[in-house]
């Protein structure tokens, strides 16, 4: 044996040993869609305050998912905090409905009618434009709009991004099975281009490929924030438009859980304002509690709720039949 | 001396190869056992209209065309550089040598996105002169980024193979008459055969299997299908259907190899030693033109990536994140090297029985063990977390059971190098040490493995750096709380913080790098 391949079993046998074993003590097992660089610093505060000792499972929010309804009854799982309402109606079987007082400070249109989750931010669907291709006149004020030939080819959007799919699911409820179809079909004739996510729409607006995309409101502003030059705007269609839509990002407690009251606490930690104050003034998304302070998050949130169609969202939560929808047009 | 050997030794093989690779063989059947269970579950007149519907031939159409791309276009770039690396004396052909393998290190999806920042609004072009063109996208975008970071394993395999041939045997048809040309395709040419396609079944596999860099290209095909039906359909039975079809795609290729394969291989018989081949002297303007077309390689593979990582890290000092970058790097080594060791244990076994103990059952295992590497990664690790889940408990979401399902994963590319060296090792050599009374582990340990050395630290550090960067898998099998470089990456570019993903891009890119040059010169001075 080499001294090459001696060196290196040594260092695995001490890799092996020196790993944190799952045995030790952890209170709190939360498994998260959401991004560490936007989730851990609060959870760390929730950890510090608390004293309760939390570990997290970062993943894809579909990845997580999958994982907890492969783990059922079995899960580690104490609490899931995913990024879209698709992922949480998948595991809401799993759920154990939530206390009344945690449920209380969130307005019903943003928590599942059986309380088994509550949104912990939202986030507005906008649309992106560019400000050098686009005519300030020139801005759709619907999205049916964008199936007019004046847009042929020119439209961005992201058929299996979680958040896409949410706001199909309400197109349907809003226009009716028949125009919603119609709808991807005309988009698809005129030539709409596929992009994989929310950013690779940004990039593709800034590289010239398309000049409309159809997004969820905070990424611009975070590209915005790292770029001050960065050539995207972003606006909301007119009042009363099924392209405008305020959506959750929210968690949930699992029924199997062994520690529930440790569980119930971090998802009504989310709610505490200190939370709320920090998904808004440092991650530009919506604190959703009353009097949560929205300030300076472009586009206001009064704007988009006023702007917002009259629908609930818990009627947002047929996802099989939107993505049967996207399989039949071809999308999927 | 070189003849043609057909078949090995009608010996029977000993337990001590036979039992593990046995072992492997059937954990291999695992992850398939379980996408039939749930598979079964499933409705079929629901599968049947998923299934057969003509997008599903747009995809099998568009995957087909993109292995065949990527194979052509991998080929044209790793010929060239290991015929210049082994068989010329150009000048500083061991750093080219490290140049051209560190691709391997750089993640799909950070090759997508540099080429995709190559032209555009963050692109060089633009930030120097003010141009922006439409960027690579599609077949040819997904072509070429795939080709950039897989061409490493033709290079290695073919590397392989043409440092150990035997020069006397090149000689000999020069000597009968035959020209340079004829020498190249009667004899040099087979000689290669069973290295270029273990090298292509590695590739077409892995890029059946990609994700990454085809959604990033808008380029759709079937393991797109798959993917969508687990991340946005949160299905895994429809789901299952489709990895089966998958893995029968998968299953088909690796057959179709082992049948070329099968024909005659070469070993060493005659007495006295192997002669290593005299290297063709370059003179100055081919050893231009040799270097020219290596920075091209070096500059597309490499330097893109690199310096579109270098813009974003600019963007953002580096020393605060430090500390936790390096616990990161932790924890992705102390995956990723257990990992390249086992899989390098396991694929021991397996290839001795395919090169020495030919057998409906050695090569049945063989066939197997590229099935972890042709599984879906998602469905791979499922199968994972229900098999542990159901019968050991103890194991789940364990750092072993990582290490375990890694190695199992990637055997394959480990099995490559291996069989390609043991297939020029002299077996009369083991016979004598057999006959000699030497226990056939013995054998293995003093005669065997001084020889295919190269080859199983090659195939190695190919499972080292392919786990410094895997996804799906350690999402739902690592130990919660494994932060390792490739999920932290992902999280970040998830909510796009793509400023904030560039450190550790780089630290998987530069980390594996180092680890790659280190091995590689270690390797070289032993030459």
């Amino acid at each position: 044996m080499s001294k090459t391949t001696r060196s290196l079993i040594a260092a695995a046998a001490f890799a092996a040993v020196s790993l944190p074993t799952l045995a030790s003590a952890q209170e709190l097992t939360i498994y998260s869609g959401r991004g560490e660089a936007f989730a851990q610093p609060i959870i760390d505060r929730f950890a510090e305050e608390t004293g309760i000792e939390v570990e997290v499972r970062y993943g894809g929010t579909a990845e997580m998912a999958v994982l907890i309804t492969e783990e059922g009854e079995q899960s580690p799982a104490d609490v899931f905090w995913a990024q879209d309402p698709g992922a949480l109606g998948a595991v809401g079987e799993l759920f154990e409905p939530l206390p009344e007082e945690v449920l209380a400070n969130v307005p019903e249109t943003l928590r599942d009618d059986e309380g088994r989750w509550v949104a912990a931010s939202a986030r507005a669907r906008t649309f992106v434009y560019s400000p050098e291709r686009v005519e300030e006149g020139e801005l759709p004020t619907s999205i049916t709009d964008l199936t007019g030939e004046e847009y042929r080819g020119r439209v961005g959007w992201a058929p299996t991004n979680g958040s896409f799919q949410a706001h199909l699911t309400a197109l349907r409820v809003l226009l009716g099975e028949e125009e919603t179809k119609a709808w991807l079909e005309a988009m698809i004739a005129n030539d709409t281009q596929v992009y994989s996510n929310n950013a690779s729409q940004l990039q593709a607006i800034a590289d010239g490929e398309v000049d409309f995309g159809l997004v969820n409101h905070y990424y611009l502003l975070r590209q915005k924030a790292a770029d001050a030059a960065f050539p995207v705007e972003q606006s909301i269609f007119a009042n009363g438009d099924a392209g405008n839509l305020l959506m959750a990002a929210g968690a949930g407690v699992l029924a199997s859980s062994d520690n529930k009251e440790a569980a119930e606490d971090f998802v009504a930690f989310l709610l505490s304002e200190e939370a709320q104050t920090y998904f808004a003034q440092d991650n530009q998304e919506y604190g959703v509690i009353e009097g949560a302070d929205n300030a300076g998050i472009e586009p206001n949130i009064e704007d988009v709720i006023l702007a917002s169609p009259p629908l609930d969202l818990n009627d947002i939560d047929d996802l099989e039949g939107t993505l049967n929808l996207l399989r039949e047009v071809g999308l999927l | 001396m070189t003849t043609l050997v057909t078949g090995g030794r009608k010996r029977a093989a000993p337990a001590i190869f036979v039992i593990p690779a046995i072992l492997v063989g059937l954990a291999m059947l695992v992850p398939i056992f379980y996408l039939v269970l749930r598979a079964t579950e499933a409705d079929f007149g629901t599968v049947a209209s998923l299934v057969f519907r003509p997008r599903t031939g747009q995809l099998l159409l568009n995957t087909t065309a993109l292995v065949a791309g990527v194979l052509i276009l991998a080929t044209a770039i790793a010929a060239p550089l290991a015929w210049l690396t082994t068989r010329t004396s150009l000048k500083g052909r061991r750093i080219a040598h490290i140049l051209v393998v560190l691709p391997l290190a750089v993640p799909g999806y950070v090759m997508a996105y540099a080429l995709i920042g190559l032209s555009g609004y963050y692109g060089f072009m633009n930030t120097l002169f003010g141009w922006t063109f439409p960027r690579p996208q599609g077949w040819l975008g997904a072509t070429l980024a795939l080709s950039l970071y897989t061409y490493p394993y033709i290079y290695l395999n073919l590397r392989a193979a043409l440092g150990s041939i035997d020069a006397s045997l090149e000689e000999s048809a020069r000597a009968l008459g035959a020209s340079p040309r004829e020498v190249f395709f009667r004899v040099t040419l087979p000689y290669l055969r069973p290295a270029l396609f273990s090298g292509w079944l590695v590739v077409g596999l892995y890029v059946i299997g990609d994700f990454g860099a085809v959604a990033l290209m808008r380029y759709e095909v079937f393991s797109y299908a798959l993917y969508t039906q687990y991340a946005a359909a949160y299905d895994r039975i429809y789901a299952a259907w489709l990895a089966l079809i998958m893995i029968t795609i998968a299953v088909s290729v690796i057959w179709w190899e082992s049948k070329l394969r099968e024909g005659a291989h070469f070993a060493r018989t005659g007495t006295g030693s192997g002669v290593r081949s005299s290297l063709s002297s370059l003179s100055t303007l081919p050893s231009v033109a040799a270097w020219g077309f290596i920075a091209l390689v070096a500059l597309a593979s490499l330097g893109l990536p690199v310096s579109v990582l270098a813009f974003w890290l600019s963007a953002e000092p580096l020393l605060p994140s430090l500390p936790a970058l390096l616990t990161s790097f932790w924890h992705s080594v102390s995956v990723a090297v257990p990992s390249a060791l086992l899989a390098g244990a396991l694929a021991l076994p397996v290839a001795v029985m395919a090169v020495r103990y030919p057998s409906p059952l050695s090569s049945a295992i063989n066939r197997l063990a590229f099935i972890g590497y042709a599984v879906p990664p998602l469905a791979f690790a499922l199968a994972f977390v229900f098999i542990s889940l159901g019968f050991a408990r103890p194991l789940y979401q364990s750092h072993l059971l990582l290490v375990i399902a890694y190695s199992l994963a990637f055997l394959a590319l480990a099995l490559g190098p291996i069989r390609a060296a043991l297939y020029l090792a002299r077996p009369s050599l083991e016979e004598a040490a057999r006959s000699l009374g030497y226990s056939p582990l013995s054998v293995v340990a003093h005669v065997v493995f001084p020889l295919i050395r190269r080859g199983v630290i090659g195939g190695m550090v190919l499972v080292f750096v392919i786990a410094m960067k895997e996804l799906p898998i350690a999402f739902l099998l690592a130990p919660t709380g494994y932060r390792s470089l490739a999920i932290t990456l992902f999280s970040r570019t998830s909510e796009g913080m793509l400023v904030n993903a560039a450190p550790y891009a780089a630290a998987i890119i530069i980390f594996s790098g180092l680890f790659v040059g280190v091995v590689l010169r270690h390797e070289a001075k032993h030459d």
